[in-house]
């Protein structure tokens, strides 16, 4: 591990893969390796890219990176698809657009499976973000599942999210209804080449310029803000709406352009620091809560909490009954271990992290 | 978190006809493994940046054109560079039974012609992580 993690520092592509398929597989791994990397982490503008699938998020991610890297910027690439919910195995298809970046060291793609994640990122993808900064990519960019209205994850994770929709989407009311729409710093409409993007852009400028009173959006939360922001803005950011074709590569230049300007808005105006406290408090509830159900999974035996799900299920208690048992004595084996007291029910509880908790 | 294996399937060369790569991969998809589809013409230097990129625990390569005995030279010969020579290749398409042991000789793991079943191949994948697996613990 440790001489993973010296190859990662000095950006060796196969200590990167190697830690990456680590942090991927295991909590104890992914927790060893950010602890060690973590100071070197911070300096990577964290990108995001989602929308609908087949708007052309890989193709556009292509076009970016090619652009990001004619400007002398080492790119890192996150792309994540989706595992079958039955089989659990996934078909990574986002490198078939990225052919372009083949061949280029200063590129580093990685494709990864949702594995059950429902918010459009893997679970993994926080840590494996944190490998590729600490490598020391300058832009980390991460591209979502195909995403729909509600998987607003990414811009949690990312400093920057764009937001791609295409032509023959939906009508205008898909542009004033709640979720992704709304996270976005940038909107982009891809494939402009296609009949009724004009439209598309329409919609989406109009739908900014009836924004809502005062409250400024960060990170899919509605943060109060003391002075009401202009319509249409987040943090005194002016959301732009552009049209592009990723396949022809027009109107990319602009949207790097606007990117980078994004950059520059959130570090002089302290939205940086802003959306790193917010990224890192989600973070952090986000593993706290991973942790306390992988107690729960020990401190309260499967076939006990099956015992409960069957009650429910008979309807022979309610769900809310159910919890509360299944609380309660969670709450009392803890008091009992921390008490030295054997605990009653069960014998030989490990908890996974005792030393942590 | 369960571990899959993550099988890298390429189609290198200039034919088009990817309907073989597109039915394994989609066989490897439902056999709960990972799989990372590249696509069409793939040159060797690509294909061995990807499994290197993506640490895929094997390669699948689809070759009709019968170009495979200087591609698969040129990916083995790639892949010993990056000290990847523990990551087994197996192959699939149009290959002519004479030029299977030198494929072998060069290293190849597993060869499906058409007729192979997705069953087989699935197999064989898991056999020979399974195998590989055990070498490196011992």
């Amino acid at each position: 591990m440790n001489e993973l993690i010296a190859g990662v520092l000095d950006g060796r592509a196969r200590a990167i893969a190697r830690l990456l398929t680590l942090v991927e597989n295991s909590e104890t791994a992914a927790e060893t390796a950010v602890t060690a990397l973590y100071p070197h982490t911070g300096q990577a503008h964290i990108i995001g890219i989602t929308g609908p699938p087949g708007s052309g998020k890989s193709t556009l991610v292509n076009e970016i990176a090619k652009l990001l890297r004619q400007q002398g910027q080492r790119v890192g690439i996150i792309a994540v698809d989706p595992s079958s919910p039955f089989t659990g195995g996934a078909l990574l298809g986002d490198r078939v657009r990225m052919r372009d970046l083949a061949g280029d060291s200063g590129v580093f793609i990685r494709s990864m499976a949702s594995r059950g994640s429902l918010g459009g990122l893997a679970q993994a993808t926080w840590a494996a973000i944190k490998v590729l900064d600490a490598a020391g990519y300058e832009k980390v960019l991460v591209e979502t599942v195909g995403a729909g209205q509600a998987e607003v994850d990414i811009a949690r994770a990312a400093h920057t999210t764009l937001v791609v929709e295409a032509p023959g989407m939906g009508d205008d009311v898909q542009a004033f209804k709640a979720g992704i729409l709304e996270i976005a710093d940038i909107l982009v409409v891809n494939k402009a080449d296609r009949p009724g993007s004009e439209r598309v852009v329409r919609s989406l400028e109009l739908m900014l310029h009836l924004g809502p009173i005062g409250g400024t959006r960060h990170h899919g939360r509605i943060l109060t803000s003391p002075t009401p922001t202009a319509n249409g803005t987040a943090g005194g950011w002016q959301i732009p709406v552009l049209p592009t074709a990723a396949s022809e590569g027009r109107g990319t230049t602009e949207l790097v352009a606007q990117i980078q300007q994004h950059l520059a808005h959130l570090q002089t105006s302290g939205e940086w620091q802003k959306r790193e406290q917010e990224r890192c408090r989600h973070e952090l509830r986000q593993l706290l809560q991973l942790r306390l159900l992988a107690r729960l999974d020990t401190a309260v035996s499967q076939s006990e909490q099956d015992a409960l799900v069957t009650a429910v299920a008979a309807r022979e208690i309610d769900p809310y009954t159910a919890v509360r048992e299944i609380y309660n004595e969670l709450y009392a084996r803890d008091w009992r271990l921390e008490s030295g007291q054997p605990p009653s029910l069960i014998s030989n509880v490990q908890s996974p992290f005792p030393e942590n908790l | 978190m369960e571990i899959k294996p993550r099988i890298l399937i390429a189609k290198p060369g200039l034919d088009g006809h990817d309907r073989g790569a597109k039915v394994v991969a989609r066989a490897l998809r439902d056999a709960g493994m990972e799989v990372i589809y590249t696509g069409l013409r793939q040159t060797p230097e690509m294909i061995v940046e990807s499994a290197l990129q993506e640490d895929a625990d094997a390669i699948g390569l689809s070759i009709l054109s019968g170009a495979h005995l200087p591609l698969v030279a040129r990916i083995m010969e790639l892949l010993t560079e990056n000290e990847m020579d523990d990551v087994p290749v197996f192959l699939g398409g149009i290959i002519p039974p004479d030029d299977i042991p030198t494929l072998q000789s060069m290293g190849i793991a597993g060869i499906f012609g058409p007729g192979a079943s997705t069953q087989e191949i699935v197999h064989f994948i898991n056999d020979t992580l399974a195998a590989a697996q055990g070498d490196r613990a011992a």
